[in-house]
């Protein structure tokens, strides 16, 4: 059998300030080869707590955590900073991208970060990305430029950059409109299918989640149906 | 460590707020600038004070000191020699001033490899007469082509050829203030009374002027020969024996030394001139602790900087730490910006510094006490600028330090959710 992308075990986390409160009550699930999966749940059940634990940012819960095999717990803060680099992309509900650099660079930084490849393949890649979601004409404006949309696009390619393993997203199309949110999903569907990526999308959005393949539905810290 | 890619993120944080970073840069500038200038400007006094008194004096000076034997006869005697004598009412007995064997301990020193040059002098108590009137002085007898190579004797020669004073018999180069009093000029022909009662022509061939007001208003200086025969004395007579070291520091060690090896009196030049280097130690600390005092408030603005932009940059930290830069590399980012601009403000505070100390030397400096000084002494020793340039890195770095440290710190959870 493969070994699942991501494998989570009996995550407990709390929040301490101002009282102690359970967030996440023994959260197990796998994450396999390709899988498109979207988290749903009300406003408050943990549903972001638990991508920023399996993210690796968080490092304060109890439990275990598999990343392509390799358990996270008791790994340095560069060691992680290293594994988020090299398998896992990430997108936000908000863009997050440097003004300082043009959009190719942003979109390679990751990829510098990691230093695997010459700067030129690096590059190379990232038109290749930036063509994939149909934006390289922006290639090399600033970040400021450019609209909503464009800029949530120039974030997933730039969460591609390194070939992750996994695709965490966060409320990808919180801050969008209708045609921009089809759009998105539209690109997510494409990287499932075509490049079986997997991805794993914390969303509110219902519909947005129907039509993925596997929803986990959580409430109060805990998976109510996947 | 990408180290390339670390120093391309963060010149794009310098340029992106590139007022503030001038700003910070300018201050680092300003105070270099300052430092330089000061510390080059102190220290070039501080020689010129320094070599006022030490450039003339002997590193060693050999002579023989009017003093109460401390060996008495009673101390030889079998009898009561390991017994504790008190004897009263001693007095120095009268003697000579000169040195024994003046010629051969010379000889001895000139083999010596840690001597740079030995002058022979005699020291004359004398009266200039002027009409009715005995003025008090001293006459220098000196090696004139010693005199020169060891203590500069030519500049302080304001008016006269000094070679005169060993091409000319009988004749003399009087100090400043003498001539003043004596109303002579060059060429007259004075009289000089020695502490023997003799009176004897002598030629002005010059004046100097030491830039001690009290030095130039008794002092003159003979050749050997003519204040030899001015005292009555033989061609031997030397009372002084001047000792010039190639180093100086030795000078302490190397007195005791000679004093025991020759049976003289021995002063070295530390001991004499204390004052001196206490006085030139003061100034110096009070030159660094203004400029560290500067580089400190510079730190400053660099530190209130790199904490605003990295409260500016918040989102922009924790998107880097979210795509796998460490908090080293963030925090190499941030000592980056805050060296970058400590090196540039630094290096462009030397060359400003450089800059502001060569207009301070055309600066006309005329003083009647410092006749050889045209303009204000500037120092240019490379080590104030070395030291100038380690201390605004240093700084720099420590105001990057906490900032850094910071920003490397930066919980991208928090930051990211905060939207």
């Amino acid at each position: 059998m493969q070994t699942p992308v991501l494998k989570a075990a009996q995550i407990i986390k709390y929040f301490h300030d101002p009282v102690s409160v359970k967030v996440l009550d023994g959260i197990s699930f796998e994450i396999g080869r390709g899988e498109f999966i979207s988290v749903i749940g009300k406003s408050g059940c943990g549903k972001s707590t638990l991508l920023y634990i399996l993210s690796t940012m968080d490092t304060d819960y109890e439990g275990d955590l598999w990343i392509d095999g390799a358990l996270m717990r008791n790994k340095k803060e560069a060691e992680l900073a290293r594994v988020r680099n090299e398998k896992i992309g990430f997108v936000f509900q908000f863009h997050y991208l440097l003004n300082e650099f043009s959009v190719l660079r942003n979109v390679m930084l990751p990829g510098l970060k990691l230093d695997a490849i010459s700067e030129k393949e690096i590059e190379h890649r990232a038109y290749e990305k930036l063509k994939i979601l149909g934006i390289e004409k922006e290639a090399l404006k600033k970040p400021n430029q450019l609209s909503g949309g464009q800029k949530q696009r120039v974030a997933i390619a730039r969460a591609l950059i390194n070939d992750p393993i996994i695709i965490m997203a966060d409320e990808p199309t919180g801050n969008l409109d209708k045609k921009n949110s089809e759009m998105v999903f539209e690109i997510f569907k494409e990287l499932s299918t075509t490049y079986l990526q997997s991805l794993l999308v914390v969303t509110h959005d219902n519909e947005f989640a129907r039509r993925t393949q596997r929803i986990i539905e959580m409430e109060d810290g805990k998976i109510l149906r996947m | 460590m990408n180290l390339k890619l670390i120093a391309r993120i963060s010149f794009a944080l310098l340029m992106a707020r590139w007022r503030q970073t001038l700003v910070a840069a300018v201050g680092v500038t300003f105070s270099i600038t300052m430092f330089v200038a000061l510390l080059g400007f102190m220290s070039g006094l501080n020689d010129l004070l320094d070599g006022l008194i030490l450039n003339r004096t002997a590193h060693i000076r050999l002579y023989k000191e009017i003093k109460p034997s401390l060996k008495q006869p009673i101390d030889g005697s079998d009898e009561y020699g390991d017994y504790h004598n008190f004897v009263y009412s001693v007095k120095p007995k009268d003697e000579k001033l000169e040195l024994h064997n003046a010629a051969g301990i010379m000889h001895a020193l000139r083999q010596d490899p840690q001597v740079l040059g030995v002058a022979a002098k005699i020291t004359a108590r004398v009266f200039y007469n002027v009409g009715m009137l005995d003025i008090n002085g001293v006459i220098d007898g000196v090696d004139v082509a010693q005199e020169n190579r060891l203590f500069q004797f030519k500049d302080y020669v304001t008016a006269g050829n000094y070679l005169d004073l060993q091409n000319t018999p009988n004749s003399i180069i009087l100090g400043i203030g003498v001539g003043e009093k004596m109303l002579v000029q060059l060429g007259d022909v004075i009289q000089v009374t020695s502490s023997k009662g003799e009176q004897v022509p002598l030629k002005v061939v010059g004046f100097f002027q030491s830039g001690l007001r009290d030095v130039d208003n008794v002092q003159s200086y003979c050749s050997l020969g003519t204040t030899q025969r001015l005292l009555g004395e033989s061609a031997a007579y030397i009372t002084d024996i001047q000792v010039k070291l190639r180093d100086v520091t030795l000078a302490p060690n190397l007195a005791g030394e000679y004093a025991k090896r020759f049976e003289v009196d021995a002063i070295d030049i530390q001991t004499a001139n204390a004052q001196f280097e206490t006085g030139s130690f003061i100034r110096t600390l009070i030159s660094y602790s203004v400029g560290i005092t500067l580089l400190i408030v510079a730190g400053f603005g660099i530190y209130n900087i790199l904490n605003m932009m990295i409260y500016e940059k918040m989102d922009s930290i924790a998107i880097l730490k979210a795509t796998g830069f460490s908090g080293k590399d963030v925090n190499a980012i941030f000592i980056m910006i805050a060296s970058t601009i400590g090196v540039v403000g630094g290096v462009v505070g030397l060359a400003l510094g450089l800059g502001v100390s060569a207009i301070i030397d055309q600066i006309p400096f005329n003083t009647a006490s410092l006749p050889a000084i045209t303009t204000y002494p500037i120092n240019y020793n490379p080590k104030i600028y070395l030291i100038g340039l380690t201390f605004s890195i240093v700084t720099t770095y420590l105001a990057g330090y906490f900032p850094s440290r910071k920003a490397s710190k930066v919980d991208p959870v928090i930051i990211i959710r905060g939207k």
